[in-house]
Protein backbone atom coordinates (compact mmCIF):
# COMPACT_ATOMS: atom_id res chain seq x y z
CA UNK A 1 0.00 0.00 0.00
CA UNK A 2 2.65 2.33 0.80
CA UNK A 3 4.91 1.55 -2.03
CA UNK A 4 2.35 1.76 -4.07
CA UNK A 5 1.94 5.35 -2.80
CA UNK A 6 5.21 6.07 -3.02
CA UNK A 7 5.10 5.47 -6.70
CA UNK A 8 2.71 7.49 -7.45
CA UNK A 9 4.44 11.26 -8.82
CA UNK A 10 1.53 13.41 -7.02
CA UNK A 11 2.04 11.61 -3.65
CA UNK A 12 6.48 11.48 -4.02
CA UNK A 13 5.80 15.32 -4.79
CA UNK A 14 4.14 16.14 -1.38
CA UNK A 15 6.76 14.06 0.20
CA UNK A 16 9.09 16.12 -0.80
CA UNK A 17 7.61 19.08 -0.49
CA UNK A 18 6.14 18.30 3.52
CA UNK A 19 9.90 17.08 4.51
CA UNK A 20 11.68 20.37 2.86
CA UNK A 21 9.36 22.46 4.93
CA UNK A 22 9.20 20.43 7.91
CA UNK A 23 13.15 21.07 8.19
CA UNK A 24 12.80 24.51 8.00
CA UNK A 25 9.68 25.62 9.61
CA UNK A 26 10.76 24.44 12.75
CA UNK A 27 14.03 26.60 12.31
CA UNK A 28 12.60 29.75 11.85
CA UNK A 29 10.06 28.87 14.46
CA UNK A 30 12.43 28.40 16.81
CA UNK A 31 13.64 32.15 16.72
CA UNK A 32 9.73 33.58 16.74
CA UNK A 33 8.68 30.95 19.99
CA UNK A 34 11.54 32.09 22.16
CA UNK A 35 10.63 35.46 21.59
CA UNK A 36 6.98 35.45 22.12
CA UNK A 37 6.48 35.92 18.38
CA UNK A 38 3.93 32.49 17.97
CA UNK A 39 1.47 34.45 16.67
CA UNK A 40 3.13 36.22 13.59
CA UNK A 41 3.19 32.80 11.50
CA UNK A 42 -0.76 32.55 11.65
CA UNK A 43 -0.94 36.39 11.16
CA UNK A 44 1.08 36.54 8.17
CA UNK A 45 -0.62 33.59 6.87
CA UNK A 46 -4.09 35.08 6.67
CA UNK A 47 -2.41 38.07 5.16
CA UNK A 48 -0.59 36.04 2.58
CA UNK A 49 -4.01 34.27 1.31
CA UNK A 50 -5.30 37.87 0.59
CA UNK A 51 -2.08 38.33 -1.55
CA UNK A 52 -2.91 34.93 -3.00
CA UNK A 53 -6.31 35.70 -4.24
CA UNK A 54 -5.60 38.83 -5.63
CA UNK A 55 -2.30 37.13 -7.54
CA UNK A 56 -5.32 34.86 -9.37
CA UNK A 57 -7.61 38.11 -9.86
CA UNK A 58 -5.09 39.51 -11.66
CA UNK A 59 -3.36 36.57 -13.12
CA UNK A 60 -0.02 36.97 -11.53
CA UNK A 61 1.83 34.03 -9.79
CA UNK A 62 -0.30 33.84 -6.92
CA UNK A 63 2.63 32.85 -4.48
CA UNK A 64 4.71 35.44 -5.50
CA UNK A 65 1.89 38.06 -5.03
CA UNK A 66 1.20 36.26 -1.04
CA UNK A 67 4.55 37.20 -0.31
CA UNK A 68 4.64 40.28 -1.06
CA UNK A 69 1.63 40.88 0.94
CA UNK A 70 3.44 38.65 3.69
CA UNK A 71 6.08 41.47 3.90
CA UNK A 72 3.88 44.47 3.38
CA UNK A 73 1.85 43.16 6.89
CA UNK A 74 5.47 42.42 8.85
CA UNK A 75 6.38 46.25 8.36
CA UNK A 76 3.30 47.03 9.10
CA UNK A 77 3.29 44.53 11.78
CA UNK A 78 6.31 46.81 13.09
CA UNK A 79 4.90 49.51 12.72
CA UNK A 80 1.61 48.96 14.48
CA UNK A 81 3.99 47.41 17.85
CA UNK A 82 5.74 50.47 18.09
CA UNK A 83 2.43 52.63 18.00
CA UNK A 84 1.16 50.19 20.93
CA UNK A 85 4.17 49.53 22.35
CA UNK A 86 2.52 47.60 25.65
CA UNK A 87 0.07 46.36 23.92
CA UNK A 88 2.01 44.95 21.32
CA UNK A 89 -0.20 41.97 20.23
CA UNK A 90 -3.01 44.55 19.57
CA UNK A 91 -0.50 44.86 16.17
CA UNK A 92 -1.13 40.96 15.60
CA UNK A 93 -5.05 41.04 15.94
CA UNK A 94 -5.63 43.62 13.80
CA UNK A 95 -3.51 42.28 11.17
CA UNK A 96 -4.94 39.22 10.90
CA UNK A 97 -9.15 40.73 10.74
CA UNK A 98 -7.20 43.11 7.78
CA UNK A 99 -5.83 39.97 6.17
CA UNK A 100 -9.17 37.95 6.59
CA UNK A 101 -11.28 40.90 5.28
CA UNK A 102 -9.01 40.96 2.33
CA UNK A 103 -8.85 37.59 1.34
CA UNK A 104 -12.59 37.32 1.56
CA UNK A 105 -12.84 40.39 -0.56
CA UNK A 106 -10.82 39.06 -3.11
CA UNK A 107 -12.31 35.42 -2.87
CA UNK A 108 -15.75 36.62 -3.58
CA UNK A 109 -14.54 38.52 -6.33
CA UNK A 110 -13.01 35.73 -7.87
CA UNK A 111 -15.66 33.56 -7.89
CA UNK A 112 -16.47 33.97 -11.09
CA UNK A 113 -12.75 32.94 -11.56
CA UNK A 114 -13.69 29.22 -9.98
CA UNK A 115 -11.19 29.99 -7.09
CA UNK A 116 -10.70 27.17 -4.86
CA UNK A 117 -10.71 28.83 -1.34
CA UNK A 118 -10.34 25.73 0.60
CA UNK A 119 -7.22 24.65 -1.23
CA UNK A 120 -5.76 27.30 0.20
CA UNK A 121 -6.87 27.05 4.00
CA UNK A 122 -6.40 23.45 4.32
CA UNK A 123 -3.60 22.59 1.65
CA UNK A 124 -3.86 21.03 -1.51
CA UNK A 125 -0.25 19.40 -1.09
CA UNK A 126 -1.20 16.37 -4.09
CA UNK A 127 -1.78 19.42 -6.61
CA UNK A 128 2.40 20.68 -5.42
CA UNK A 129 3.46 20.84 -9.07
CA UNK A 130 7.35 20.34 -10.18
CA UNK A 131 7.53 24.14 -10.09
CA UNK A 132 6.13 24.61 -6.73
CA UNK A 133 8.77 21.54 -5.24
CA UNK A 134 11.78 24.16 -7.17
CA UNK A 135 10.08 26.74 -4.88
CA UNK A 136 10.05 25.20 -1.82
CA UNK A 137 13.25 23.79 -2.42
CA UNK A 138 14.86 27.73 -3.60
CA UNK A 139 13.42 28.65 0.29
CA UNK A 140 14.51 26.03 1.75
CA UNK A 141 18.30 26.94 0.78
CA UNK A 142 18.02 30.56 1.75
CA UNK A 143 16.35 29.74 4.65
CA UNK A 144 19.13 26.86 5.92
CA UNK A 145 22.49 28.94 4.32
CA UNK A 146 20.52 32.16 6.38
CA UNK A 147 20.62 30.28 9.77
CA UNK A 148 24.45 28.52 9.05
CA UNK A 149 25.73 32.44 8.61
CA UNK A 150 23.98 34.35 11.55
CA UNK A 151 23.35 31.31 14.08
CA UNK A 152 25.45 33.42 16.78
CA UNK A 153 23.60 36.46 16.24
CA UNK A 154 20.42 34.98 16.22
CA UNK A 155 21.03 33.00 19.27
CA UNK A 156 22.05 36.32 20.80
CA UNK A 157 19.12 38.57 19.30
CA UNK A 158 16.58 35.77 20.86
CA UNK A 159 18.55 35.33 24.15
CA UNK A 160 18.83 38.58 24.87
CA UNK A 161 17.71 41.44 22.79
CA UNK A 162 19.57 44.10 25.03
CA UNK A 163 23.30 42.38 24.78
CA UNK A 164 22.99 42.13 21.23
CA UNK A 165 22.40 45.74 20.96
CA UNK A 166 24.93 46.50 23.25
CA UNK A 167 28.04 44.41 21.57
CA UNK A 168 26.92 46.12 18.73
CA UNK A 169 24.67 43.50 16.39
CA UNK A 170 23.06 45.07 13.95
CA UNK A 171 19.75 43.99 15.87
CA UNK A 172 16.77 45.42 13.32
CA UNK A 173 18.61 44.19 10.00
CA UNK A 174 18.69 40.97 11.87
CA UNK A 175 15.08 41.35 13.04
CA UNK A 176 14.31 42.43 9.55
CA UNK A 177 15.68 39.09 8.34
CA UNK A 178 13.85 36.73 10.66
CA UNK A 179 10.63 38.49 8.86
CA UNK A 180 11.28 38.10 5.43
CA UNK A 181 12.58 34.72 6.24
CA UNK A 182 8.97 34.07 7.90
CA UNK A 183 7.22 35.48 5.08
CA UNK A 184 9.58 33.39 2.91
CA UNK A 185 8.52 30.19 4.60
CA UNK A 186 4.83 30.74 4.93
CA UNK A 187 3.93 31.78 1.27
CA UNK A 188 5.55 28.65 0.23
CA UNK A 189 3.87 26.11 2.57
CA UNK A 190 -0.01 28.02 1.61
CA UNK A 191 -0.03 25.19 -0.65
CA UNK A 192 1.32 22.09 1.19
CA UNK A 193 -0.17 22.75 4.95
CA UNK A 194 -2.34 25.53 4.16
CA UNK A 195 -3.05 29.08 5.46
CA UNK A 196 -4.90 28.26 8.53
CA UNK A 197 -2.13 25.38 9.54
CA UNK A 198 1.22 26.59 8.43
CA UNK A 199 1.39 27.99 12.22
CA UNK A 200 1.52 24.60 13.78
CA UNK A 201 4.38 23.62 11.61
CA UNK A 202 6.37 26.60 13.10
CA UNK A 203 5.45 26.45 16.88
CA UNK A 204 4.53 22.92 17.70
CA UNK A 205 7.72 21.38 17.18
CA UNK A 206 9.25 23.95 19.03
CA UNK A 207 6.77 23.57 22.14
CA UNK A 208 7.99 20.03 21.90
CA UNK A 209 11.44 20.38 22.27
CA UNK A 210 11.80 23.08 24.66
CA UNK A 211 10.12 21.06 27.00
CA UNK A 212 12.94 18.43 26.51
CA UNK A 213 16.23 19.88 25.10
CA UNK A 214 18.96 21.21 27.80
CA UNK A 215 20.51 23.63 24.82
CA UNK A 216 20.07 25.85 22.54
CA UNK A 217 21.37 23.95 19.46
CA UNK A 218 19.57 20.81 20.82
CA UNK A 219 16.20 22.59 20.87
CA UNK A 220 16.80 22.95 17.04
CA UNK A 221 18.11 19.42 16.07
CA UNK A 222 14.85 18.56 18.26
CA UNK A 223 12.24 20.15 16.92
CA UNK A 224 13.70 19.44 13.03
CA UNK A 225 13.21 15.66 13.72
CA UNK A 226 9.86 16.04 15.76
CA UNK A 227 8.65 18.52 12.71
CA UNK A 228 10.11 15.51 10.00
CA UNK A 229 8.50 12.48 11.53
CA UNK A 230 4.94 14.03 12.15
CA UNK A 231 4.97 15.21 8.18
CA UNK A 232 6.02 11.94 6.75
CA UNK A 233 4.10 9.79 9.29
CA UNK A 234 0.83 12.42 8.88
CA UNK A 235 1.11 12.26 4.99
CA UNK A 236 1.30 8.12 5.16
CA UNK A 237 -1.63 7.97 7.05
CA UNK A 238 -3.45 10.50 4.70
CA UNK A 239 -2.44 8.50 1.73
CA UNK A 240 -3.36 5.52 3.04
CA UNK A 241 -6.68 6.24 4.54
CA UNK A 242 -7.11 8.72 2.20
CA UNK A 243 -7.46 11.42 4.62
CA UNK A 244 -6.68 15.61 4.91
CA UNK A 245 -2.69 15.57 4.58
CA UNK A 246 -2.20 18.83 6.46
CA UNK A 247 -4.73 17.98 8.82
CA UNK A 248 -3.04 14.39 9.62
CA UNK A 249 0.27 16.41 10.15
CA UNK A 250 -0.77 19.15 12.26
CA UNK A 251 -2.87 16.25 14.61
CA UNK A 252 0.63 14.29 14.41
CA UNK A 253 2.39 16.93 16.11
CA UNK A 254 -0.38 17.67 18.78
CA UNK A 255 -0.19 13.91 19.26
CA UNK A 256 3.92 13.97 19.65
CA UNK A 257 3.53 17.14 22.26
CA UNK A 258 1.18 15.23 24.36
CA UNK A 259 3.38 12.15 24.38
CA UNK A 260 6.34 13.92 24.97
CA UNK A 261 4.63 16.39 27.98
CA UNK A 262 3.56 12.33 29.52
CA UNK A 263 6.95 11.12 29.32
CA UNK A 264 8.51 14.91 30.63
CA UNK A 265 5.96 14.53 33.85
CA UNK A 266 6.47 10.22 33.79
CA UNK A 267 10.37 10.84 33.94
CA UNK A 268 10.06 13.72 36.82
CA UNK A 269 7.97 12.10 39.19
CA UNK B 1 58.02 51.75 26.43
CA UNK B 2 55.27 52.03 24.09
CA UNK B 3 52.93 49.55 26.84
CA UNK B 4 53.84 51.63 29.60
CA UNK B 5 52.79 55.11 28.14
CA UNK B 6 49.46 54.11 26.60
CA UNK B 7 49.07 52.32 29.98
CA UNK B 8 49.35 55.92 31.50
CA UNK B 9 47.29 57.56 28.86
CA UNK B 10 44.67 55.10 29.39
CA UNK B 11 44.58 56.06 33.44
CA UNK B 12 44.29 59.43 32.72
CA UNK B 13 41.31 58.84 30.36
CA UNK B 14 37.70 59.02 31.71
CA UNK B 15 36.12 55.65 30.89
CA UNK B 16 32.45 57.49 31.22
CA UNK B 17 32.10 60.63 30.45
CA UNK B 18 28.45 62.85 30.81
CA UNK B 19 28.30 66.46 29.66
CA UNK B 20 25.19 68.12 30.40
CA UNK B 21 22.71 64.79 29.69
CA UNK B 22 18.83 65.38 29.89
CA UNK B 23 16.25 63.23 28.72
CA UNK B 24 12.63 62.82 29.35
CA UNK B 25 10.21 60.28 28.81
CA UNK B 26 6.41 61.72 27.24
CA UNK B 27 6.99 65.54 28.18
CA UNK B 28 8.34 63.95 31.52
CA UNK B 29 11.92 65.32 32.91
CA UNK B 30 13.52 62.06 34.20
CA UNK B 31 17.09 63.28 33.98
CA UNK B 32 17.95 67.03 33.74
CA UNK B 33 21.73 68.31 32.89
CA UNK B 34 23.68 65.95 34.40
CA UNK B 35 27.42 65.78 34.38
CA UNK B 36 29.65 62.87 35.78
CA UNK B 37 32.74 61.58 35.01
CA UNK B 38 34.00 58.21 35.76
CA UNK B 39 37.46 57.31 35.77
CA UNK B 40 39.52 54.28 35.42
CA UNK B 41 39.62 51.67 38.08
CA UNK B 42 36.58 53.57 39.95
CA UNK B 43 33.95 52.14 41.68
CA UNK B 44 30.42 53.63 40.70
CA UNK B 45 27.64 53.07 42.58
CA UNK B 46 24.17 54.41 41.67
CA UNK B 47 21.29 54.30 43.35
CA UNK B 48 17.86 55.76 43.44
CA UNK B 49 13.94 54.64 43.87
CA UNK B 50 12.27 53.35 40.99
CA UNK B 51 11.51 55.85 38.15
CA UNK B 52 14.65 57.96 39.24
CA UNK B 53 16.05 57.13 35.80
CA UNK B 54 18.71 54.41 36.85
CA UNK B 55 17.93 52.21 34.10
CA UNK B 56 17.20 55.19 31.62
CA UNK B 57 21.18 56.42 32.52
CA UNK B 58 22.26 52.87 32.04
CA UNK B 59 20.59 52.46 28.75
CA UNK B 60 21.93 55.91 27.35
CA UNK B 61 25.41 54.69 28.87
CA UNK B 62 25.35 51.26 26.54
CA UNK B 63 24.03 53.16 23.68
CA UNK B 64 20.24 52.04 23.95
CA UNK B 65 19.31 54.84 24.03
CA UNK B 66 19.55 58.28 23.03
CA UNK B 67 20.00 61.25 25.75
CA UNK B 68 17.69 64.36 24.62
CA UNK B 69 20.54 66.69 25.36
CA UNK B 70 24.53 66.77 26.06
CA UNK B 71 26.85 64.28 25.42
CA UNK B 72 28.37 60.70 26.19
CA UNK B 73 31.79 59.73 26.07
CA UNK B 74 32.97 56.46 26.07
CA UNK B 75 36.47 55.96 26.62
CA UNK B 76 37.47 59.25 25.59
CA UNK B 77 35.17 58.94 22.19
CA UNK B 78 31.97 59.82 21.52
CA UNK B 79 29.45 57.45 21.92
CA UNK B 80 27.86 57.84 18.17
CA UNK B 81 31.85 56.80 17.28
CA UNK B 82 31.97 54.07 19.67
CA UNK B 83 32.44 50.87 18.02
CA UNK B 84 35.06 48.74 20.63
CA UNK B 85 31.87 47.15 22.58
CA UNK B 86 34.09 44.25 23.33
CA UNK B 87 35.60 46.47 26.13
CA UNK B 88 32.42 46.80 27.94
CA UNK B 89 30.75 43.67 30.07
CA UNK B 90 27.16 44.03 30.93
CA UNK B 91 25.40 41.88 33.73
CA UNK B 92 21.71 42.31 32.57
CA UNK B 93 18.91 41.97 35.91
CA UNK B 94 18.71 38.74 36.90
CA UNK B 95 14.70 38.07 35.19
CA UNK B 96 15.63 39.71 31.88
CA UNK B 97 15.67 35.97 30.60
CA UNK B 98 13.02 33.54 30.14
CA UNK B 99 13.23 30.42 32.96
CA UNK B 100 11.88 28.45 30.08
CA UNK B 101 14.53 29.73 27.14
CA UNK B 102 16.31 26.29 26.05
CA UNK B 103 19.99 27.13 26.68
CA UNK B 104 23.01 25.64 27.99
CA UNK B 105 25.21 27.29 30.23
CA UNK B 106 28.11 27.15 28.13
CA UNK B 107 25.92 28.53 25.27
CA UNK B 108 25.08 31.43 27.51
CA UNK B 109 28.87 32.47 28.16
CA UNK B 110 30.22 31.55 25.01
CA UNK B 111 27.45 34.53 23.64
CA UNK B 112 29.31 36.77 25.17
CA UNK B 113 31.94 36.96 21.68
CA UNK B 114 28.89 36.64 19.46
CA UNK B 115 29.19 40.48 19.10
CA UNK B 116 32.39 40.19 17.45
CA UNK B 117 32.14 39.89 13.75
CA UNK B 118 34.10 37.30 12.45
CA UNK B 119 33.61 35.26 8.89
CA UNK B 120 34.23 32.11 10.35
CA UNK B 121 31.09 31.32 11.38
CA UNK B 122 32.35 28.31 13.09
CA UNK B 123 33.17 30.08 16.96
CA UNK B 124 37.08 29.75 17.18
CA UNK B 125 39.34 27.47 19.04
CA UNK B 126 40.70 30.68 21.36
CA UNK B 127 36.99 31.62 21.89
CA UNK B 128 36.17 28.48 23.16
CA UNK B 129 39.23 28.37 25.39
CA UNK B 130 38.15 32.17 26.75
CA UNK B 131 34.77 30.25 27.19
CA UNK B 132 36.27 27.66 29.28
CA UNK B 133 38.34 29.77 31.30
CA UNK B 134 35.80 31.73 31.95
CA UNK B 135 33.37 29.13 33.26
CA UNK B 136 36.58 28.23 35.58
CA UNK B 137 36.86 31.48 37.10
CA UNK B 138 33.18 31.79 38.27
CA UNK B 139 32.96 28.13 39.51
CA UNK B 140 30.16 27.13 36.96
CA UNK B 141 32.32 24.63 35.46
CA UNK B 142 30.27 21.79 36.04
CA UNK B 143 27.30 23.39 35.16
CA UNK B 144 28.15 23.89 31.40
CA UNK B 145 25.79 21.44 30.13
CA UNK B 146 22.83 22.65 32.39
CA UNK B 147 19.95 24.46 31.08
CA UNK B 148 20.40 27.88 32.67
CA UNK B 149 16.68 28.09 33.83
CA UNK B 150 17.67 24.94 36.20
CA UNK B 151 20.36 27.16 37.96
CA UNK B 152 19.63 28.84 41.05
CA UNK B 153 19.80 32.67 40.82
CA UNK B 154 22.80 32.93 42.04
CA UNK B 155 24.60 30.43 39.54
CA UNK B 156 22.76 32.00 37.14
CA UNK B 157 24.12 35.77 37.99
CA UNK B 158 27.47 33.84 37.90
CA UNK B 159 26.75 32.69 34.49
CA UNK B 160 26.00 36.29 33.38
CA UNK B 161 29.26 37.72 35.07
CA UNK B 162 31.11 34.76 33.01
CA UNK B 163 29.56 36.35 30.10
CA UNK B 164 30.47 39.63 30.88
CA UNK B 165 33.60 38.70 31.69
CA UNK B 166 35.05 36.68 28.78
CA UNK B 167 36.60 39.18 26.52
CA UNK B 168 38.18 40.53 28.59
CA UNK B 169 36.58 43.85 29.67
CA UNK B 170 37.98 47.29 30.75
CA UNK B 171 34.49 48.83 32.04
CA UNK B 172 31.76 46.13 33.30
CA UNK B 173 28.18 47.84 33.80
CA UNK B 174 25.77 45.74 36.24
CA UNK B 175 22.09 46.32 36.04
CA UNK B 176 20.23 45.59 39.71
CA UNK B 177 22.76 42.32 39.66
CA UNK B 178 20.99 40.63 43.05
CA UNK B 179 17.37 41.16 42.63
CA UNK B 180 15.29 38.06 43.06
CA UNK B 181 18.26 36.55 44.87
CA UNK B 182 18.74 35.54 49.10
CA UNK B 183 20.74 37.53 51.14
CA UNK B 184 23.43 35.25 51.48
CA UNK B 185 23.77 34.64 47.67
CA UNK B 186 23.71 38.53 47.75
CA UNK B 187 26.57 38.90 49.90
CA UNK B 188 28.68 36.54 48.18
CA UNK B 189 28.12 38.07 44.95
CA UNK B 190 28.65 41.60 46.24
CA UNK B 191 32.47 40.01 48.02
CA UNK B 192 33.66 38.76 44.42
CA UNK B 193 32.85 42.17 42.81
CA UNK B 194 34.91 43.99 45.67
CA UNK B 195 37.76 41.62 45.26
CA UNK B 196 37.53 41.95 41.28
CA UNK B 197 37.71 45.80 41.58
CA UNK B 198 40.26 45.63 44.47
CA UNK B 199 42.96 43.50 42.58
CA UNK B 200 42.28 44.41 38.68
CA UNK B 201 42.06 46.60 36.40
CA UNK B 202 38.70 46.92 35.75
CA UNK B 203 35.93 49.81 36.07
CA UNK B 204 33.07 49.09 38.03
CA UNK B 205 29.62 50.74 37.20
CA UNK B 206 26.87 49.13 39.36
CA UNK B 207 23.09 49.77 39.45
CA UNK B 208 21.73 48.18 43.31
CA UNK B 209 18.74 49.70 45.63
CA UNK B 210 20.71 47.19 48.31
CA UNK B 211 21.51 50.54 50.19
CA UNK B 212 23.47 48.48 52.76
CA UNK B 213 25.62 46.76 50.51
CA UNK B 214 26.64 50.38 48.67
CA UNK B 215 27.62 52.29 51.98
CA UNK B 216 29.45 49.26 52.91
CA UNK B 217 31.97 49.42 50.13
CA UNK B 218 31.33 52.76 48.91
CA UNK B 219 30.23 55.34 52.15
CA UNK B 220 27.51 56.91 53.07
CA UNK B 221 27.79 60.00 51.72
CA UNK B 222 27.36 59.94 47.47
CA UNK B 223 29.42 62.22 46.12
CA UNK B 224 26.71 63.38 43.85
CA UNK B 225 23.35 63.87 43.42
CA UNK B 226 21.08 64.99 40.72
CA UNK B 227 17.60 64.41 41.22
CA UNK B 228 16.42 61.10 42.79
CA UNK B 229 20.12 59.91 41.35
CA UNK B 230 22.32 59.66 43.76
CA UNK B 231 26.67 58.67 42.74
CA UNK B 232 28.45 56.85 45.01
CA UNK B 233 32.62 56.35 44.04
CA UNK B 234 35.14 54.54 45.31
CA UNK B 235 38.14 56.16 43.50
CA UNK B 236 41.23 54.25 42.59
CA UNK B 237 43.52 55.90 44.75
CA UNK B 238 41.51 54.29 47.70
CA UNK B 239 42.04 51.15 46.45
CA UNK B 240 45.77 48.89 46.15
CA UNK B 241 47.78 49.84 43.35
CA UNK B 242 48.73 46.65 43.01
CA UNK B 243 46.71 44.55 40.16
CA UNK B 244 46.73 41.21 39.41
CA UNK B 245 46.58 40.38 35.52
CA UNK B 246 45.51 36.84 36.06
CA UNK B 247 41.68 37.16 37.31
CA UNK B 248 41.49 33.27 37.29
CA UNK B 249 44.52 32.89 39.81
CA UNK B 250 43.81 35.82 41.43
CA UNK B 251 39.87 34.49 42.22
CA UNK B 252 41.28 31.07 43.44
CA UNK B 253 43.85 32.65 45.74
CA UNK B 254 40.79 34.45 47.05
CA UNK B 255 38.31 31.07 47.24
CA UNK B 256 41.11 29.10 48.74
CA UNK B 257 41.39 32.02 51.54
CA UNK B 258 37.92 31.82 52.47
CA UNK B 259 37.74 28.00 52.66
Amino acid sequence: MVLELLASGFFLKALIGGVLIAVVAPLMGTFLVLRRLSMIGDTLAHVTIAGVALGFLIQVYPLLVGLIFALLASFAIEKLRKAYKTYAELSIAIMMSGGVALASLFFTLGMSFNLNVSSYLFGSIYTLTNADIYVVAGVAVIILIAVAVFWKELFLLTFDEDAAEVTGLPVKMLNAMVTVLTALIISVSIKIVGALLISALLTIPVACSMLIARGFKQSIIFSVIIAEIAAIAGLLIAGVWSLAPGAMIVLMLIAMLIVTMIVKRGLKV
Amino acid sequence: MAIESSMNALCHQHVIQLDHVSFDYQDQSVIRDLNFAVKQRDFVGLIGSNGAGKTTLMRMIVGLLKPKTGSIELFGEPISQFKDWQRIGYVPQKNSFNPLFPATVREVVQSGVFGKRNIARKIPKADVQKCTDAMEVMRISDLATKRIGQLSGGQQQRVFLARALINNPDLLILDEPTVGIDIETQHDFFQLVQHMHQHHRMTFLMVSHDMEMIEAYLGKEPVQQSGKLKFYVKHSHEIENCVDTNLAHSLSTREAELH
